[in-house]
C-alpha cells in the first residue's frame, strides 16, 4: 500500500486526467474494466462550471514519437457530472479524484465547493492549464496566479488540493513551492506541452482546429524527468510525475527522482491495460533492483 | 457483446495481394465482428523509428471477414503505419484491441440494400454482403485498385480514368439506382467526397441511409475524444457512437 495525501493507494500508478474515460470503456469493455481496472486510483477528466463541446475537429496530429491533441476539455459541465457520472465512477474498487478548471478564481471556488460536498471524491485536482480571463495569463504559469488562487481555494475544502502543474512556464519550481505555500497536498505534472503542427500542403496553415494544442508521448519524457527532478528538489508535499510514461522502467525513473507516484497518458490509447502492465513492470523492476 | 478489454498480441495467419491492396489475416479466435466494426493495429516490431519516427499509435482498421478464428483486414499503403502494416510478414506478431464501434443495423427485409463502397473504404461492405447480401456498386483510381471489386458478389463498377467500368464516379451508378428504386436503403463508406455525395443524394430521394466514417483516432475506445464528427445533436465521437452514423444525423 502507498499513502498519497492521506489517501491509500494499491500501488503508484494512476491515469493522467483527460487520458482514460471510464464511462465509455465500460461500455466498451464491460466488467472486466472494473475487476481489472489498470489504475491506483481514477482522475477524472476536467470537469467545467458550464458544459463545453470541446474545440473543431481536426482535434489529433501524429508527430514523431508522440502526438498532438486539440481536444478542448469537453465535458458536461459540473451539474450534470456530479449528477450522472460520479455515481458510474465510484463503482470502481479505487480512489476518485475529481479534476476541475476554472478562467478565473471565482469559477475555481464554485467548482471546489460543489465537488467538496461530494463524499465519493477522495481529492481534487486543480487544471491550471488555462488563461485567467481578467489577466489573459495562464494561471498556473505564474507563481504569484497559483498563490492567489490557492488562498481563495484552499478555505473551502478539506479533501486534498492536488495542483496540474503546466510545463508551459519559465520556473516550473517557482510555481510548485508557490502552491505548496498556498496549501496545496501535491502538485501533479507536466501537463502536455503547446505545440503545433502544419496542415499538409497547406501553406501554413495550422492543421487542428484549435490552431495549437498539447505534445505527449515518449516525446515528452526526458522534459518531464527534469521539470520532475526540479520539482521534487523543491517541494517537501508528493510530487504525481507524468509525461511520456510507456513502460515501468520510465516509471521508475520519475520515482527515482522524487515523484510519489507516476501517472500514465497517452500509453493507455496505445493499450487501454496499460497501467497494470506498467505497475507490473515497475514491481519487477524494483524486485529486480533489491536483489 | 463486449470487447475483450486490453491489447492483445496475435499472429498474422495470411496475406495475399489483391490489386494495389494486402488483405491480412490476424488470428483471433473468438472474434464475434458485425459489419462495420473496426480494430485498432500495431506492429509488434518496428512500430515506430518510421519516416518521422512515426508509426507512434495504432491504426484504426475496419473489418473486412471474421471466420475460421481469422479476423481480415484490407490495408493500402498510404502513410507511416500502414506502411508498416502493408509490410507485415505471415507469422509476425500484432497488436490488437477489437472489434470495436458500432457497426451497420441490418437492413429491413422490405428494402434493398444497395452498398456503396470507394477505394480502401469497401471492407464493412464486402463483410455486409456476405452477411446479409445486397447489391455492390464500388468505386475506384484504376483497374489495378479495381481488382479488389473481386471482394463482392456481382459488383458495378467505376473508375476515375475508365480503366475498368464506368468512367466517373460511383455516386453515378448509384444515381440511377436511385431514379430506379423505391425501396432500396444505402450503405456507404469510402473517402470523404464520396461520402458527401452519397449524403446529399439519399437525403433528396428521401432513402435511408447509414455511412461508415473514418477519423484519425488515438484509442478507438473513447478515451481521447480525438475523432469526433459533427452531428445534429453535437460532436460524437467516430469509434464509440460510430463508425456507422445515420446519414441524417451528420451535418
Amino acid at each position: 500500500m502507498i499513502e498519497f495525501c492521506g489517501i491509500e493507494l494499491e500501488h503508484q500508478v494512476i491515469n493522467a486526467s483527460g487520458c482514460f474515460d471510464v464511462l465509455a470503456a465500460r461500455q466498451v469493455f464491460g466488467e472486466a474494466l472494473v475487476e481489472r481496472f489498470p489504475f491506483a486510483a481514477y482522475v477524472s477528466k476536467t470537469v467545467t462550471l458550464a458544459p463545453r463541446a470541446g474545440n473543431p475537429p481536426p482535434r489529433l496530429w501524429e508527430s514523431a514519437g508522440g502526438m498532438l491533441n486539440s481536444i478542448g476539455l469537453p465535458n458536461p459541465g459540473i451539474d450534470a457530472y456530479l449528477e450522472h457520472h460520479l455515481g458510474e465512477y465510484s463503482k470502481l474498487a479505487v480512489p476518485l479524484i475529481t479534476n476541475v478548471m476554472g478562467s478565473s478564481e471565482g469559477e475555481f471556488a464554485a467548482l471546489v465547493e460543489r465537488v467538496d460536498e461530494r463524499a465519493e471524491v477522495a481529492a481534487i485536482e486543480l487544471n491550471v492549464s488555462c488563461p485567467n480571463v481578467a489577466t489573459g495569463l495562464d494561471i498556473g504559469a505564474d507563481p504569484r496566479g497559483l498563490a492567489d488562487l490557492l488562498r481563495v481555494v484552499r478555505p473551502l475544502t478539506r479533501k486534498p488540493l492536488i495542483v496540474k502543474l503546466t510545463p508551459n512556464t519559465v520556473d516550473v519550481a517557482a510555481c510548485a513551492a508557490a502552491a505548496e505555500t498556498g496549501g496545496a497536498d501535491a502538485v501533479s505534472l507536466i501537463n502536455t506541452l503547446r505545440a503545433m503542427a502544419l496542415a499538409p500542403r497547406g501553406g501554413g496553415r495550422p492543421w487542428l482546429g484549435g490552431r495549437t494544442g498539447g505534445l505527449s508521448g515518449p516525446a515528452i519524457r526526458a522534459v518531464a524527468l527534469a521539470q520532475v527532478a526540479s520539482v521534487a528538489a523543491r517541494v517537501a508535499i508528493p510530487v504525481v510525475g507524468m509525461g511520456g510514461v510507456s513502460s515501468g522502467a520510465d516509471a521508475a525513473e520519475l520515482l527515482e527522482v522524487g515523484a510519489r507516484l507516476v501517472a500514465v497518458g497517452s500509453e493507455s490509447f496505445r493499450d487501454p491495460a496499460a497501467g497494470s502492465r506498467i505497475t507490473a513492470e515497475l514491481t519487477a523492476h524494483f524486485a529486480e533492483s533489491a536483489a | 457483446m463486449t470487447t475483450p478489454f486490453g491489447r492483445r498480441i496475435a499472429a498474422v495467419l495470411s496475406r495475399r495481394l489483391v490489386g494495389r491492396y494486402v488483405v491480412l489475416g490476424i488470428g483471433d479466435p473468438d472474434a464475434a465482428v458485425e459489419p462495420g466494426q473496426f480494430y485498432m493495429l500495431a506492429a509488434v516490431a518496428g512500430w515506430g523509428g518510421g519516416g518521422d519516427q512515426r508509426p507512434y499509435l495504432p491504426r484504426a482498421v475496419s473489418v473486412l471477414y471474421a471466420r475460421h478464428g481469422e479476423v481480415g483486414f484490407l490495408l493500402e499503403d498510404v502513410g507511416p503505419g500502414t506502411h508498416r502494416l502493408c509490410e507485415l510478414q505471415l507469422g509476425e506478431e500484432v497488436y490488437l484491441v477489437g472489434p470495436l464501434g458500432q457497426g451497420f443495423t441490418p437492413p429491413q427485409a422490405d428494402r434493398e440494400a444497395i452498398l456503396v463502397g470507394g477505394g480502401v473504404g469497401i471492407p464493412p461492405l464486402a463483410m455486409f454482403q456476405e452477411r446479409w447480401g445486397g447489391r455492390a456498386v464500388v468505386g475506384f483510381r484504376s483497374a489495378q485498385h479495381a481488382d479488389a471489386a473481386s471482394l463482392f458478389r456481382d459488383p458495378a463498377i467505376a473508375t476515375d480514368d475508365g480503366s475498368a467500368g464506368h468512367q466517373g464516379h460511383v455516386t453515378d451508378l448509384l444515381d440511377s439506382l436511385l431514379e430506379d428504386g423505391e425501396d432500396i436503403a444505402v450503405f456507404a463508406c469510402g473517402p470523404p467526397a464520396m461520402l458527401q455525395a452519397v449524403q446529399s443524394r439519399v437525403a433528396r430521394h428521401h432513402v435511408p441511409a447509414q455511412l461508415a466514417l473514418e477519423a484519425p483516432m488515438a484509442c478507438g475506445f473513447g478515451a481521447c475524444f480525438g475523432c469526433v464528427v459533427e452531428t445534429v445533436s453535437g460532436y460524437k465521437r467516430v469509434c464509440v457512437d460510430g463508425p456507422v452514423f445515420d446519414a441524417a444525423v451528420l451535418v
